[in-house]
């Protein structure tokens, strides 16, 4: 019981992580039928703007926080405009090549510059650890607390907006149809550009919370940590954000409770569940099978 | 002339749609463009809301040029479209869909008052407001994104085909609703295979054929003519 209390906070602690970098995943591909390969890469960033903030005097855990969201939002704005709004109305398929072009050049770029370079760097401590007992041996430590208290207000938050508020429902309407959208006077390319926009805080969010656990990051973390964050996001059912939490979760959970019974499993029990997933409901957990439109 | 459109010509890349058409609202009016499938009606609805391609002519609209704004902003200047096929957002309750109608207006309290009207015009949806508006039925869908291009506030209507698939009941409904928008001080120009019924309710009509005006005129000369009665009434 006590092992499995232990596990389960490990596996929840990863979990929302997956689901916050899922979240970028779901929103994209819900509005514009992408799946955005440079989206991981973000994470990346978030990670690294944070390792660099955290060295000004006097900034902690919040204000490091903010500046790991913003500045792989900003870049993920601009992205959306050089590299895909040109190719809005052209084969799906060329987006996606230029999606994987995209993430290639942001695993590369940063290697070349001579303050972030190839190697792996140790993340700051940015909150101090301390534990405590939860349940007989259990315990949970300010890390982990951190992680799931922020996580969820940043997903209560999403959800909250998408849901209930007017920009909220410009984006739902932008993802069942853009040209209905516009003829309600919604600017579709405003729109969009704010999906990017706040996909990639919750993905800088994610890489800051999943560096304060695993503190070495490099260049190329946001590479197994985006594909399944992915599955985490097809298991949910990609487009459905609820269904990104649920996947995301349950990637976590599945993942620790697994590497516990053998580690080599750990790594591949998550895309053992999505292929299980993907056999008998192939629109995922919590996604709507397409509906054709006439 | 709220609505003076001139010589407009619209192409889908080398595929002519309308090549050079006329015509005019008033305020007050309904006017009609009615003709066979191809005519060229629907591209004149998409050119008039910055979603196709045009090659040529003006369109002037409350002394402004449309030509090259963009679809939200013509919609910020006061037309609103529900085109072909009742684009509803499924994904969408009623009452969102309705609110998403008024998306432009911040005008809370006028808002509320026109949800009240839109309402108290099409009971049925106020029964279904909390519903997902995919579950609807194909008539109520056709009342839903009426009920929404009246939550605009707008100054011009266009209304694409909005009998399509509708029983001869609800055909008679939402022209029904046509005609009191238009009475409510709200001009409407309708695209419409339903060439009797739209003649019916219209001041003014506009028979097109492959992308030009063939005849124009009083609906109720129109309605008269022989040919028209031939190709277009089925008669």
């Amino acid at each position: 019981m006590e092992h499995f209390i232990q596990l389960l906070i490990f596996g929840v602690q990863l979990g929302v992580i997956y689901a916050l970098i899922a979240m970028g995943y779901t929103m994209v591909y819900g509005i514009i039928r992408l799946i955005n390969f440079a989206h991981g890469d973000l994470v990346m960033i978030g990670a690294f703007t944070a390792y660099f903030v955290a060295r000004i005097p006097g900034f902690g855990f919040i204000p490091v926080m903010v500046a790991a969201m913003i500045v792989p939002a900003v870049i993920s704005v601009v992205i959306e405009r050089l590299a895909y709004r040109p190719l809005r109305n052209r084969p799906r398929l060329s987006v996606l090549i230029t999606a994987i072009g995209v993430s290639i050049f942001l695993e590369n770029l940063p290697r070349m510059i001579p303050v972030i370079g190839p190697n792996y760097r140790p993340f700051p401590q940015l909150i101090a650890f301390r534990e405590f007992r939860l349940y007989g041996s259990a315990v949970v430590n300010t890390i982990q607390i951190t992680n799931i208290a922020a996580s969820l207000i940043l997903l209560t938050l999403l959800i909250g907006i998408v849901r209930f508020t007017k920009t909220g429902r410009a984006m739902r309407a932008v993802s069942f149809n853009k040209e209905a959208a516009a003829l309600m006077g919604i600017d579709v390319n405003r729109v969009i550009a704010l999906t990017f926009f706040v996909g990639a805080a919750l993905a800088g969010a994610g890489g800051v919370l999943y560096s304060l656990t695993y503190p070495m990051i490099d260049v190329l973390m946001g590479v197994w940590l985006g594909t399944k964050a992915f599955v985490a996001a097809v298991l949910g059912g990609i487009g459905s954000i609820p269904g990104a939490v649920l996947g995301g979760l349950l990637m976590g959970i599945v993942e620790v409770f697994a590497t516990a019974f053998n580690s080599e499993l750990g790594y591949g029990a998550g895309f053992i569940i999505l292929i299980l997933v993907l056999l008998f409901r192939p629109e995922g957990l919590m996604g709507r099978p397409t509906i054709e439109k006439v | 002339m709220l609505l003076e459109v001139r010589d407009l010509k619209v192409a889908y890349g080398a595929i002519e749609a309308v090549r050079g058409v006329s015509f005019s609202v008033d305020r007050q009016e309904i006017v009609t463009l009615i003709g066979a499938n191809g005519a060229g009606k629907t591209s004149i609805l998409r050119a008039l809301s910055g979603l196709a391609d045009i090659r040529g002519g003006s369109i002037e609209y409350a002394g402004q040029e449309l030509r090259g704004a963009r679809p939200h902003e013509i919609v910020r200047m006061g037309i609103s479209h529900v085109p072909e096929g009742r684009l509803a957002f499924l994904n969408l309750s009623v009452h969102e869909n309705l609110l998403l109608g008024a998306y432009i207006r911040k005008d809370k309290k006028g808002i509320e008052e026109d949800l009240d009207k839109v309402y108290g015009l099409f009971p049925r949806l106020r029964e279904r407001a909390r519903q997902i508006s995919g579950t609807l039925s194909g008539g109520e869908q056709q009342m839903l994104v009426v009920g929404r291009a009246l939550m605009s506030n707008c100054r011009l209507l266009l209304l694409d085909e909005p009998s399509m698939g509708l029983s001869p009941i609800l055909v008679q409904e939402v022209f029904g609703t046509i005609v009191s928008v238009c009475r409510m001080g709200t001009p409407v120009l309708l695209v419409e295979q339903n060439a009797g019924m739209a003649l019916s309710i219209a001041d003014r009509g506009y028979v097109l054929e492959t992308g030009r005006v063939l005849l124009e005129g009083e609906s109720s000369a129109l309605a008269g003519m022989e040919e028209i009665r031939a190709a277009y009434l089925g008669e």
